[in-house]
């Protein structure tokens, strides 16, 4: 039966081996950060077992795991690598290819739906075989399989090449992959502290808590504000989230958790599309293009932001309490 | 009601807005808020611990970048921008229509590294963009093109953005997932990646309702300018 912790131990796999290349290349604060974190996706099961059965050592060793990570993040340096192709050879395999280069990239969503689709239908000698817990999530790390193997056929490159490639990006990507994964976990650090509490108890104060309306209008407006501060709306939903989404909202008023998460988070999109910042999406591309203003890239996505949050905002009015 | 936990929302905020490492800020937020919820240290390790561990899911898109790179060195982004390039010789309008389509889709295949400022507009978008506008209005200005580029690097953002919500392996979708899942609601991804479409359709019609406005624009001036020097 396929699980989905199979899926974490292949991570770590990857997460481990990008750690031991860097090693081998004497880049020692990516090697120490890359192993760490393969260490604790690998050991992750093992300590949610031991937590359970009220051995809370495992979960404090990940606990200090976690801040050795934060301590390393700010020591990765983005390095150049050698890219394994010349401009040159992409362009002809591109020509040579040409839309066959799509159809790999095709089957990780096509195969992932399938397997969120009929997944649970599917035995072999009367066993499941895919486990019903984060069946969707099981069916991607497979759809990444067979779409690795895909892309090795089409390219007429071995397997290996895949993973050295993957490597390099996810060096490139670096501390970035783990801000979503961070800011997951600190929107439950945030409940068990209570602060999504205590900003229901503020919003209590000088909002009509009693009003489905007004408990959604400041819910999304609190996202494109808190993003507009912070530059990300990934950041601005664990606390939106724990303060009014969750509380007010969902236990409250009633609302659709799924159709509220996805909207909501969408409302901080246009937040992104407003500040300078999100540097890399508004700061970045005014540079690049030799704009006069840096803010040029703002002032041109402004009317659009607005209506698309207005509409947003409106289907979420219209959808999450039905 | 202790309000000093708070505090940790403080510390985001300040540290994002100082640009210190985000990684660094978050934990240190995080650690923050438990201290002055009164955890203990060991509590507070295992806290966090287990909400990291319990939040593994939300890397799982590393396991497409073996993919991705695979293809990339097989030559997928060129492929793209020839694509992206054979969009020329439209009117300036359906070359940013036609663009935000593309960005779109391939966005919601998860392929958000294909195109971009660096990758599609700077080389390929914008002076494409700006050859279609000569050709309705040759005397364009410097703010003209400012505004143009500006243009291109918007519809650039929004075909991103209102695209990727909807594939399920990136961070958006898994985020809300992994949150409701820490607080004991089951969602699956693809009933969240759904309640994305919606928007995704609106921001495709809205942002493709503003450049055809854009581009009015500009025929009406170029219409005036004939006018002028007719009579």
């Amino acid at each position: 039966m396929l699980r989905i912790e199979y899926a974490y131990w292949l991570i770590a796999a990857f997460l481990l081996y990008t750690g031991l290349r860097n090693l081998r290349e004497q880049h020692g604060w990516h090697a120490a950060f890359w192993l760490v974190l393969g260490t604790l996706f690998g050991s992750g099961d093992y300590v949610l077992a031991q937590q359970a059965t009220g051995h809370a050592l495992p979960a404090q060793l990940a606990g200090i795991g976690v801040i050795v990570l934060a301590l390393l993040a700010p020591r990765l340096r983005r390095h150049a690598h050698v890219e394994g192709n010349n401009a040159e050879q992409r362009l002809q395999s591109a020509i040579r290819l040409g839309h066959k280069l799509f159809v790999p990239a095709l089957l990780i969503p096509l195969v992932t739906l399938l397997v969120a689709l009929f997944g649970a239908h599917l035995f072999i000698a009367g066993h499941a075989v895919f486990a019903t817990p984060q069946m969707t999530l099981t069916g991607l790390a497979l759809a990444c399989l067979v779409s690795l193997f895909a892309a090795a056929r089409v390219a007429h490159a071995p397997m290996r090449d895949g993973l050295a490639e993957g490597r390099r990006l996810l060096d490139a990507i670096g501390w970035a992959a783990l801000l979503p994964l961070l800011l997951a976990a600190l929107g439950e650090v945030f409940t068990q502290s209570g602060v999504g509490a205590a900003i229901a108890a503020l919003a209590g104060t000088f909002l009509p808590t009693g009003s489905a309306f007004a408990c959604l209008l400041a819910f999304a407006l609190g996202m494109v504000l808190f993003t507009v501060i912070m530059g990300n709306a990934f950041a601005a939903f664990p606390v939106m989230m724990a303060g009014i989404g969750l509380p007010l909202l969902i236990h409250q008023h009633g609302a659709n958790p799924a159709i509220l998460g996805s909207m909501g988070m969408l409302c901080g999109y246009c937040g992104t599309l407003l500040t300078p910042m999100a540097a890399d999406f508004n700061l970045v591309p005014a540079a690049l293009l030799e704009l006069r203003s840096p803010y040029g890239v703002i002032r041109a996505q402004v009317w659009s932001a607005l209506w698309i949050l207005a509409t947003t905002f409106m289907l979420m009015w219209l959808l999450v309490f039905r | 009601m202790n309000y000093w936990p708070l505090l940790g929302v403080a510390v985001i905020v300040v540290g994002f807005l100082l640009r210190f490492n985000p990684v660094l800020v978050v934990v240190t937020a995080a650690i923050s808020s438990a201290m002055l919820a009164g955890f203990t240290v060991p509590a507070l390790l295992a806290l966090l611990g287990k909400s990291f561990v319990s939040s593994r899911m939300l890397l799982i898109f590393v396991l497409t970048l073996p993919v991705i790179g695979l293809l990339e060195r097989a030559g997928l982004r060129e492929h793209a921008q020839r694509w992206i390039g054979r969009l020329h010789g439209l009117t300036l309008a359906r070359l940013l229509i036609g663009y935000l389509l593309l960005r779109q889709l391939l966005a919601m295949l998860g392929l958000t590294g294909v195109a971009g400022p660096a990758q599609t507009v700077r080389p390929l978008l914008a002076p494409m963009g700006e050859a279609a506008a000569e050709k309705i209005l040759p005397t364009l200005s410097d703010a003209d093109r400012d505004e143009l580029r500006a243009m291109a690097a918007a519809t650039d953002n929004i075909g991103r953005f209102f695209g990727e919500d909807v594939f399920i392996a990136l961070g958006a979708v898994l985020l809300v997932q992994g949150f409701y899942a820490q607080h004991g609601i089951e969602l699956t991804p693809l009933s969240i990646a759904l309640w994305a479409l919606p928007t995704a359709i609106a921001a495709f019609i809205i942002q493709s309702v503003r450049v055809w406005l854009y581009q009015r624009r500009l025929q009406r001036r170029a219409a005036s300018a004939r006018t002028e020097s007719a009579s």
